[in-house]
């Protein structure tokens, strides 16, 4: 029963969906293999050794991987699926982007999102924006599955595999990358932070975004989130989006500032631990969510909080 | 250059879904349906290619029960010119849709073929890149910025990072995000003139596709509910609640 988990990682550093990943592929079965794709990732490689539960790690570089292209990046893992039974990813843009497509070079219907391993073929995943849990059993030879990292823990450091190299396959040279427009920033990575603030549409701007959740942040140490409202309005920029379709995120503080509450919304956050709504309208359905609420003015409420703090 | 637009009939986004209670589904019976938003998207997209004298011709395609012909005619109210039906009475999956849709590429030949990037139904986000696949394509998914540059289109990538700018080879697979355009409405009008446009069927066997499900649902149940918790009354009641549970 070997795995093959495709490691998330921006050639220098290891994220941690991998090691939350990892410990959903531990739990389908225990013969883990990491696959590092990348191009002067050794360092990634080894930080993917250090992790509990990895038998070993192979490490595939080369320009064409530098990005982790679908097209290259697939034919990759298709070229090493021979000798696994099932091919795992944490379900980040990466791995939503080249899942399927190697799912369909193989002839395997892929399980998106899993959010809980019920046995070796069968798989919790939500759907309709998390309004409801399928639990699905799949009848293909090999499983395809992506990992909602949300819902797993980070597997352990203390593991001490091998690194071996495998070669990339021929690029099939269908796309170029041109270039990356990151958000740069010292605050900590949405799906990895344990406190994130957000806001909403309430907030009118983004001046005024800025003005009253980042000082906030800063004094919690927090990630920044946003509803897909204030993407939409353009206060916040879209990787910032928590959501059906942005991040689902887990943290252990979740403060939600001048949102609503849509389904959509809820559909990323409802697992953290503690939830705090803050908003001018007690009818809102967030406050059906949250463990404290707040209502009245974020405007006069965030300033007093980060005072308090 | 024709352009492609898959489009899925789905229960409409306002609609709250109820799961039934034997846990075998969620309730469809007397549900407003309407196409999957991220597909609306797509519409948009080509039809903004259509305009640009990018694309000539738009097909609007959709792979459903013989219902999923008012998704379509929404389709070529918004601009399409014409569509296919694909009928296929159980819920496909992504990947036997692909399949299909494979089946009507090999046929038609566009250059592009445009797709949401996820159904709000399933959430799987899978047909667009299994399409690519089995074409041998190359895919730019996740879009929020499309421009066709000759032989190739230039793909704005919403990425978890931020953005990333990739250029992919013609024919491509695009798959759309949420701002890569505003959709239009439909106007009284073009909702008549639609009525006229060709609308053909096929089945899965004309394609050459059998349909069979590779995963089975063994149940469908509801979410672990979180319930409402206090209402604080100011901010110092607010921390001083949030120390005592240890998050801060």
């Amino acid at each position: 029963m070997a795995i093959l988990l495709i490691a998330e990682h921006d050639n220098a550093s290891l994220s941690d969906q991998t090691a939350k990943a990892l410990t959903a592929a531990t739990q389908i079965g225990s013969d883990v293999d990491v696959l590092v794709a990348g191009k002067g990732a050794q360092g990634v490689a080894d930080a993917a050794a250090k992790l509990q539960g990895v038998r070993k790690v192979l490490l595939a570089e080369g320009d064409d991987l530098e990005q982790r292209l679908a097209e290259p990046l697939a034919a990759l893992v298709v070229s090493l699926a021979d000798t696994y039974d099932t091919i795992v990813a944490p379900a980040t843009s990466t791995g939503k982007n080249v899942l399927p497509r190697v799912a369909a070079l193989l002839d395997v219907m892929q399980i998106s999102e899993i959010i809980e391993v019920v046995s070796a073929d069968t798989f919790k995943r939500p759907i309709y924006a998390g309004n409801a849990i399928q639990t699905v059993q799949s009848t293909d030879q090999k499983k395809v599955i992506t990992v909602r990292t949300a819902s797993f823990t980070a597997a352990e450091e203390g593991g001490s595999a091998s690194v071996e190299n495998a070669s990339a396959a021929a690029n099939p040279g269908l796309s170029t990358f041109v270039e990356n427009r990151l958000s740069e920033s010292d605050r900590p990575e949405l799906t990895s932070a344990k406190i994130i603030i957000s806001g909403g549409r309430a907030l009118g701007s983004s001046e005024k975004f800025e003005e009253v959740i980042l000082p906030v942040a800063d004094k919690l140490g927090a990630a920044i989130g946003a509803s897909r409202a204030a993407v939409d309005a353009g206060y916040a920029p879209n990787d910032w989006q928590v959501g059906q379709t942005g991040k689902v995120v887990a943290p252990e503080l979740y403060i939600a500032c001048g949102i609503s509450g849509a389904i959509q919304h809820l559909a990323g956050m409802k697992d953290s631990k503690v939830i705090v709504a803050i908003n001018k309208d007690e009818e809102a359905p967030i406050f059906q969510v949250a463990d404290y609420g707040l209502v009245g003015d974020l405007f006069t409420i965030l300033p007093e909080l980060e005072k308090a703090l | 250059m024709k352009v492609l637009v898959p489009v899925k009939r789905v229960v409409d986004y306002n609609v709250k879904i109820r799961v039934k209670s034997d846990g075998s589904g969620v309730e469809l019976a007397n549900v407003k349906m309407s196409m999957n938003p991220f597909d609306e998207i797509a519409v948009e997209e080509a039809i903004r290619l259509k305009e640009a004298g990018k694309a000539e011709e738009i097909i609007v395609v959709s792979v459903g029960p013989q219902q999923a012909q008012e998704t379509l005619r929404t389709a070529l109210a918004m601009g399409a010119d014409r569509a296919i039906l694909i009928k296929v009475e159980e819920a496909a999956e992504p990947l036997t849709v692909a399949k299909l849709l494979k089946g009507v590429v090999d046929a038609e030949q566009p250059g592009l073929v445009i797709l949401g990037k996820q159904a709000i139904d399933d959430d799987a986000n899978q047909t667009g890149q299994m399409l690519s696949a089995l074409l041998g394509w190359s895919q730019g998914t996740f879009a929020s910025k499309l421009e066709i540059e000759g032989e190739n289109a230039k793909v704005t990538r919403e990425v978890d990072g931020g953005l990333q700018v990739i250029t992919v080879k013609l024919p491509a697979i695009i798959t759309t995000d949420l701002r890569l355009n505003q959709p239009r409405y439909a106007s009284l009008p073009n909702i008549m003139k639609a009525k006229k446009k060709p609308l053909d069927e096929k089945s899965a066997a004309d394609l050459g596709v059998e349909v069979k499900q590779r995963l089975t649902v063994l149940k469908t149940e509801e979410p672990g509910g979180r319930k409402a918790g206090v209402k604080v009354k100011d901010v110092a009641e607010l921390v001083s609640s949030l120390k005592s549970a240890g998050v801060l």
